[in-house]
């Protein structure tokens, strides 16, 4: 699903150049839960952001599902993100203005979709996370785990190749982050291919697999005995 | 650009964000309505100062007779001329349609009034209804000499404040009957005239009836004349200097003056004081224009702003619908639209609102100086479309720059 090979990326700060990814080579099969470990510093924002098409590498190839990412344009990045993949952010990063529903609707929006289709599968994804009964509430009425399951919602609404988690239960207590991870256990488990950036031992060890990068470099890529999070909640 | 789906999208957001909506809006329409009622009152001020002006009488062209200085064609100097009444009608039927007021006059110098026990010696003047117009003159009771005195030549006299003070005191004069050098005349009007006192001790009568009864035969001794006022002072000049040669030389021509003579046919041109009235004028336009101008500019920079703030507001979000798939062309187009559609509908707003208080309130204006403040229509138009694009603009900067930052700086911002 993910190849990449020989990945470096530096940021210029000021006359300092910073070498933040020096060679990843790294590789994730469909339906794999990884988790990406690190210090802060480490670069694993980094690598997850180049990933994402959020940033793009200096040097080295990144295939996804097969199609080379390279030389992106805004408007192509755009279209690739939309296509392939689904964000979930430690913020949650919904759209305060927007009812739960809407904010699920958007990367449909963004697909062109017809606004009765677009709130009919919106609806769907929700009620999948469980939160169909607060469709129509506004970011602000909702819990910390249920703006987490929104932005899940909204993940999954363009039916992405792969998800893309940076931190996701970083803003949670320890009984909504095993929530979320059990609600992300689920969909990994019907074939999800799902990566997590995360720095909590308990959470990388949901994971099926677990990266561990240091100083720019993958120092250990072991999988490791999954821990059902539905067992802690 | 212009779908169904974007427009959904855009009337979603204004709706939820009805504060921010509502502050873009009150500026732009605020700045509209001041702008309005400005550039209204401008224009009032302008027709008050051209009402004050032109009842003044400063564009007056007075024509008077005299004595030959030089002989002409076997006609020895000193000879009196003296108008007629054929000479005004000539006058008056040529240049029918540059003249606005126009009036000939026939003195009876030292008039003797009597009323009752009183009696003065005044200055009576056989006059045209437009006299009033030419002189400048208010009446404060009654009415003026009409056109139907002066068919019948009727035994009526206006008298000014003054004789009226001399004659009635605090009595009732409209009514009264005066005898003018011993013939019963009735009081139909008083007149009251920003000269003050030394003008308003006279007396006109219709100029039929001086004629009649005071000897006058066709004789008129001046003629005077206002023209209609001209755009520019330029034109108002030519036109007013052009009058006046063309009258002084027929004059002399039909009373056999010589051409160089300057005595005998006078024609005197007042538009020094008339310069004076465009001047304010020009001055007054150009005032409200630079005022306009700058609050258009403050209208500008005050959209500027709030398109500034909207889109660093906005950031956040733009970074996640970048997140999300969001592609650079539609940001710019979803925030312009917003703007363009907020700024347009309170533009408009502001519009009719200051169009319609101008309607309401301008033709009861009632105070000096300003009358019927109204405004052009498509001036006002045009400057609603300047701030809308003026809007568009400024929100396109902050637009495209937030369309090329990368999605993961935008999503940073806190």
């Amino acid at each position: 699903m993910i190849t990449i090979k020989d990945l470096h990326k530096s940021y210029t700060m000021g006359t300092n150049s910073l070498h933040v990814l020096k060679g990843i080579n790294f590789s994730v099969q469909e339906g794999e839960l990884v988790s990406i470990m690190g210090s802060s510093g480490s670069g694993k924002s980094t690598l997850l952001n180049i990933l994402g098409m959020l940033d793009e590498a200096d040097q080295g190839s990144y295939t996804l599902d097969g199609v080379p990412i390279k030389n992106l344009n805004e408007k192509i990045a755009a279209q690739y993100r939309n296509k392939f993949l689904g964000f979930i952010f430690q913020s949650f990063n919904l759209i305060n203005y927007k009812s739960a529903l809407d904010n699920v609707g958007m990367p449909l929006y963004y697909q062109g979709m017809k606004r009765k289709e677009r709130t009919d599968k919106a609806m769907a994804y929700l009620e999948k996370v469980g939160l169909a009964n607060w469709a129509h509430h506004m970011p602000n009425e909702l819990s910390g785990g249920q703006k987490q399951r929104v932005a899940i919602a909204r993940a999954l609404a363009s039916d992405p190749k792969v998800l893309l988690a940076d931190e996701p239960t970083g803003a949670l207590d320890t009984k909504t982050s095993y929530e979320v991870m059990d609600l992300i256990q689920g969909i990994n488990d019907e074939g999800k291919t799902i990566l997590i950036v995360t720095h909590e031992d308990d959470i990388a060890h949901m994971t099926k697999r677990i990266v561990n990068l240091k100083d720019g470099l993958i120092i250990d890529d072991a999988p490791v005995n999954q821990v059902r999070a539905a067992s802690h909640v | 650009m212009f779908s169904l789906e974007r427009w959904q999208e855009i009337l979603e957001t204004i709706s939820k964000n009805k504060l921010r909506t509502f502050l873009t809006g009150l500026s732009v329409a605020s700045g509209i309505f001041i702008l309005v009622i400005l550039l209204g009152f401008g224009q009032g001020m302008q027709n008050g100062i051209s009402a004050e002006f032109q009842r003044d009488a400063a564009n007056r062209i007075s024509v008077y007779s005299g004595v030959t200085s030089m002989g002409y064609k076997g006609l020895n100097p000193g000879r009196f001329i003296e108008m007629t009444n054929d000479d005004y009608n000539y006058l008056v039927s040529k240049y029918e349609d540059d003249i606005e007021f126009k009036s000939s006059i026939y003195r009876v110098w030292s008039g003797t009034l009597n009323y009752g026990d009183e009696s003065g010696s005044y200055r009576v003047e056989g006059v045209y209804p437009d006299y009033q117009f030419l002189e400048n003159e208010d009446l404060v009771a009654g009415r003026y000499i009409n056109y139907d005195d002066q068919k019948l030549k009727s035994k009526i006299m206006i008298i000014g404040n003054k004789v009226k003070q001399d004659l009635f005191g605090s009595k009732e004069a409209v009514g009264e009957y005066v005898q003018i050098n011993g013939i019963n005349f009735k009081v139909v009007g008083v007149y009251s005239d920003p000269g003050g006192e030394r003008e308003e001790t006279r007396v006109f009568v219709p100029l039929s009836t001086s004629q009649r009864v005071f000897g006058g035969s066709d004789k008129v001794r001046n003629l005077g004349f206002t023209l209609k006022p001209q755009e520019n002072f330029q034109d108002a000049l030519a036109q007013s200097l052009q009058f006046s040669a063309e009258i002084e030389e027929f004059l002399k021509e039909r009373h056999l003056v010589a051409p160089e003579d300057t005595s005998a046919i006078n024609v005197n041109n007042t538009l020094e004081n008339a310069k004076r009235f465009y001047d304010l004028i020009g001055m007054i336009k150009t005032f409200f224009w630079v005022v306009g101008i700058c609050t258009i500019i403050a209208g500008v920079v005050g959209v500027s702003n709030i398109m500034l703030i909207i889109v660093k507001e906005r950031t956040k979000e733009i970074g996640i619908r970048k997140a999300l798939g969001a592609q650079p062309l539609s940001i710019i187009g979803m925030i312009l639209h917003e703007s363009i559609f907020v700024t347009a509908i309170a533009g408009f707003t502001g519009l009719i609102l200051s169009m319609a208080l101008l309607e309401v309130l301008g033709p009861n204006m009632q105070m000096d100086y300003i009358k019927n403040p109204s405004v052009n229509f498509n001036v006002a138009i045009t400057t609603v479309f300047i701030l809308v694009l003026a809007g568009a603009l400024a929100g396109f900067v902050p637009a495209w720059r937030a369309a090329r930052i990368k999605p993961i700086t935008a999503l940073r911002e806190e």
